[in-house]
């Protein structure tokens, strides 16, 4: 029987339109848009002012801490200007401003060799030079996940390759064209994490990335693909590791305590390009859909592209379009306009009709009992959501809102449309401010 | 376009399509085949309770919505064509307008929208309705038509006795286990079909409206019950397959004690909540002073389901840890 999680899920249709749409590299834009903030932890801060001339693989932005991330020019050309944008949050951030100029590369960025020699401790410091970041969504620093806390270490390396939500397909394609630098980037990562197993978990509703990667793993000592049922939300780190080693990361833990590591197949392949090519992460697959969008595709483009560049090689924003969503369907964040910038973490561009993209009215809650049934983490979403409008704190904690993962199945699933994930989500803000004040 | 007028809200932005009207209309299908066969069997009389059952639940929700709370009307969500039904599947086909009218009235009066309408009720509002009756008109509420065929009869059909009534009394013979199986026997109207009803819930799980989890484990503990007493002293118990069959067991486990509202929303919650109300029905049958104890079961376990809520929690993720 195939493996999967043992609490929860749910089973939403795929739409992968674009799983058979080979990457294209789109042109590159006049003007790019690199926010500082693209990672969890400490935004980066400018090392150029305007009027500077940069290169693609540029550092313009040094980490600002341990918890934070480096950030590359994408393009060559001259630094317009550093001001506040909006982002996907729908919030003004800062970003440097770029007009491209030709496609100069920095000469350190080569076609390099796999490099036996390298330390673990040398691979992780490339990785933190490169800038890169958790690219399945999540965007936490790579280099932070490879660094265990003292005392505990890591038994395995699990790669994410489940790509759970629907419509995305960018990581799908990634396996496809990329399946030998993804496993040298394995490699690489289980160099680092200094742990002699590796197991690619990837959903069986993409044979075709199975069979391959099997076929090229089948001569990499220690790396073992193991096909997934397909379960919404399986590639969330904790259901993952459940779902391949059978281990159930306790409350508040880190997957460290297990013994595992997760990293996503696009990280690894960012991995290879840092350490082989000393590319820093600079440029990604964009998946962009919609059922109503003319050519569903997948696009490598530079971080920085404004989205509005990249629909419109998908065939233009349809007159319908009623919302804008950066991600996926159930975790994606809705786009305030299609001028936000593509972020190292941004997967796909899912665009939605006008008719589908408004919420039906919520109704009483009719116990059904259906949101705690498919909660993978087991917690109780409809006691959760009143908690929050009672603002019942102590409960709220006593219940485990805190171990939400804010995957939206219980939302999803409602038969009253009640908007269960957006009052756990203030409920889990408010707690948060809660501790930060004291 | 401008991209102007995005909507902006918070994830998910897709949404399964269920909603309220499908779970319901869904348990209305599943209680088609039971209706069915009551129309075989008491005819004209189960046409007209039902009809004025539902017809009357329907109308009392619309109206204290319209006049007394005043805020949205709601009959369109199925709700009350259920507890309709259901009220109707606990009468028996003799039942006079007038007091099907008093039944429906309490119902959806008393056990639903005093609470504040379909969510918040706290007890089963078909149950409410059918004990209201049962206490306010035991004569009426006690007199079983006898099965026929297409009978055309309504008040002025001949009346019977049930199964049930039988074993607590020890007197005539109990029908044969086709009848039983089939519905050809005394009772309420939507109870007497065991294959009828197990047809409807077979449907509800195959469209995942309900879990198993209520129904097993009410006719478990219900089997084992019995079946003990059976093993004790056979002649004065009846066997287990005698209870499953009769009364408004089926009915009541398949039915009335998975309505959402009124049931734990765990699945070991379920559970304890099915075990209590097969241990209190089969109390009341064989030692209480009414045949049948199932509306009763129900509705005290019922009660209990806010603290079940309260104390059995789910299994949470990470609570087993490297069990594999």
């Amino acid at each position: 029987m195939l493996k999967t999680f043992r609490i929860g899920g749910i089973h939403a249709p795929a739409h992968k339109l674009s799983a058979d749409r080979w990457p294209v590299t789109l042109p590159l834009p006049e003007q790019v848009m690199i926010l500082l903030s693209q990672h969890i932890g400490a935004p980066a801060k400018p090392l150029v002012a305007k009027g500077d001339t940069v290169k693609a693989g540029t550092l313009i932005a040094e980490a600002a801490g341990f918890v934070s991330a480096p950030v590359h020019s994408s393009v060559s050309g001259t630094v317009a200007k550093i001001e506040d944008i909006v982002d996907a949050s729908g919030y003004r951030k800062p970003a440097i401003i770029i007009d491209v100029q030709g496609d100069v590369w920095e000469d350190s960025i080569v076609q390099g060799r796999f490099p036996d020699e390298l330390s673990p401790q040398e691979i992780i410091e490339k990785i933190r030079q490169a800038g890169i970041v958790g690219l399945g969504g999540a965007t936490f620093p790579t280099h932070v996940k490879l660094t265990p806390p003292p005392g505990s270490r890591a038994e395995v390396l699990i790669i994410n390759g489940a790509e759970c939500e629907p419509y995305l397909t960018d990581d799908h394609v990634l396996m496809l064209e990329k399946g030998e630098e993804i496993l040298q980037g394995i490699r690489l990562l289980m160099k680092a994490a200094q742990v002699q197993k590796a197991i690619v978990g990837i959903e069986n509703n993409k044979p075709d990335a199975i069979a391959l990667l099997s076929s090229l793993a089948a001569t990499v000592p220690g790396i073992t693909i193991v096909p997934l049922k397909p379960r919404y939300p399986q590639g969330s780190e904790k259901q993952l590791i459940d779902a391949l080693i059978r281990r159930q990361v306790a409350s508040g833990a880190l997957p460290v305590s297990v013994g595992a590591i997760v990293q996503n197949v696009g990280t690894a392949f960012a991995v290879y390009e840092a350490v082989v090519n000393n590319k820093p992460l600079i440029e990604r697959i964009v998946t962009v859909t919609g059922n109503h969008l003319a050519h569903p595709c997948n696009l490598r483009v530079r971080i920085g592209t404004p989205i509005r560049y990249l629909i419109e090689q998908a065939g233009g924003i349809p007159a319908d379009t009623g919302k804008i969503v950066g991600g996926g369907p159930l975790m994606g964040r809705a786009l305030l306009n299609a001028d936000v910038p593509v972020t190292k973490g941004l997967s796909g561009i899912l665009l939605i009709p006008a008719s589908e993209a408004q919420r039906k009215p919520a109704r009483h809650c009719i116990r059904c009992a259906k949101c705690a049934n498919i909660c993978c983490m087991g917690l109780e979403p409809w006691r959760l959501m009143n908690l929050a409008e009672w603002k019942e704190w102590e409960p709220m904690k006593q219940n485990k809102m805190m171990d939400c993962l804010e995957c939206g199945s219980c939302s999803y699933v409602c038969p009253a449309n009640r908007p269960i994930l957006d009052h756990i989500k203030w409920g889990k803000n408010e707690l948060r401010l809660a501790a930060a004040a004291k | 376009m401008t991209t102007d007028k995005l909507i902006i809200s918070p994830s998910p932005h897709i949404h399964s399509g269920d909603s309220v009207e499908k779970n319901m209309y869904g348990v209305l299908i599943a209680l088609v085949p039971a209706w069915m066969v009551s129309l075989v069997f008491f005819g004209l009389g189960a046409l007209i309770v039902t009809a004025v059952s539902i017809a009357s639940c329907v109308l009392f929700e619309y109206l204290i919505q319209r006049f007394l709370i005043k805020g949205r009307i709601t009959v369109g969500d199925g709700s009350a064509l259920i507890t309709g039904t259901l009220l109707a599947f606990n009468l028996p086909s003799s039942l006079p307008v007038w007091i099907i009218l008093i039944g429906a009235l309490a119902a959806i009066g008393i056990g639903k929208m005093s609470f504040g309408g379909l969510g918040n009720n706290i007890f089963n509002p078909a149950l409410v309705g059918r004990v209201f009756l049962l206490i306010s008109f035991p004569v009426q509420m006690t007199n079983w038509p006898e099965p026929g065929l297409f009978p055309l009869h309504y008040t002025d059909a001949v009346s019977g006795a049930t199964t049930l009534a039988m074993l607590k009394g020890h007197f005539g013979e109990w029908p044969s286990y086709a009848a039983m199986l089939s519905g050809k026997m005394g009772g309420s109207l939507g109870e007497v079909s065991a294959i009828a009803l197990l047809i409807g819930g077979v449907y509800m799980l195959w469209k995942k409206i309900i879990t198993w989890h209520i129904p097993v484990s009410i006719l478990l503990t219900v089997a084992v019950f019995t079946g003990v007493m059976y093993g004790i002293d056979s002649t004065q118990y009846a066997n287990p397959f005698v209870h499953l069959l009769s009364g408004g067991l089926l009915l009541g486990a398949i039915f009335m004690a998975t309505d959402y509202v009124t049931s734990p929303m765990t699945p070991k919650g379920m559970m304890i909540f099915g075990a209590g109300i097969g241990i209190i029905t089969v109390a009341i049958r064989l030692f209480g002073a009414y045949p049948e104890g199932m509306s009763f079961a129900i509705l005290i376990m019922n009660a209990f389901t806010p603290l079940i809520n309260r104390y059995v929690k789910p299994k949470r993720f990470g609570e087993v840890i490297n069990n594999g």
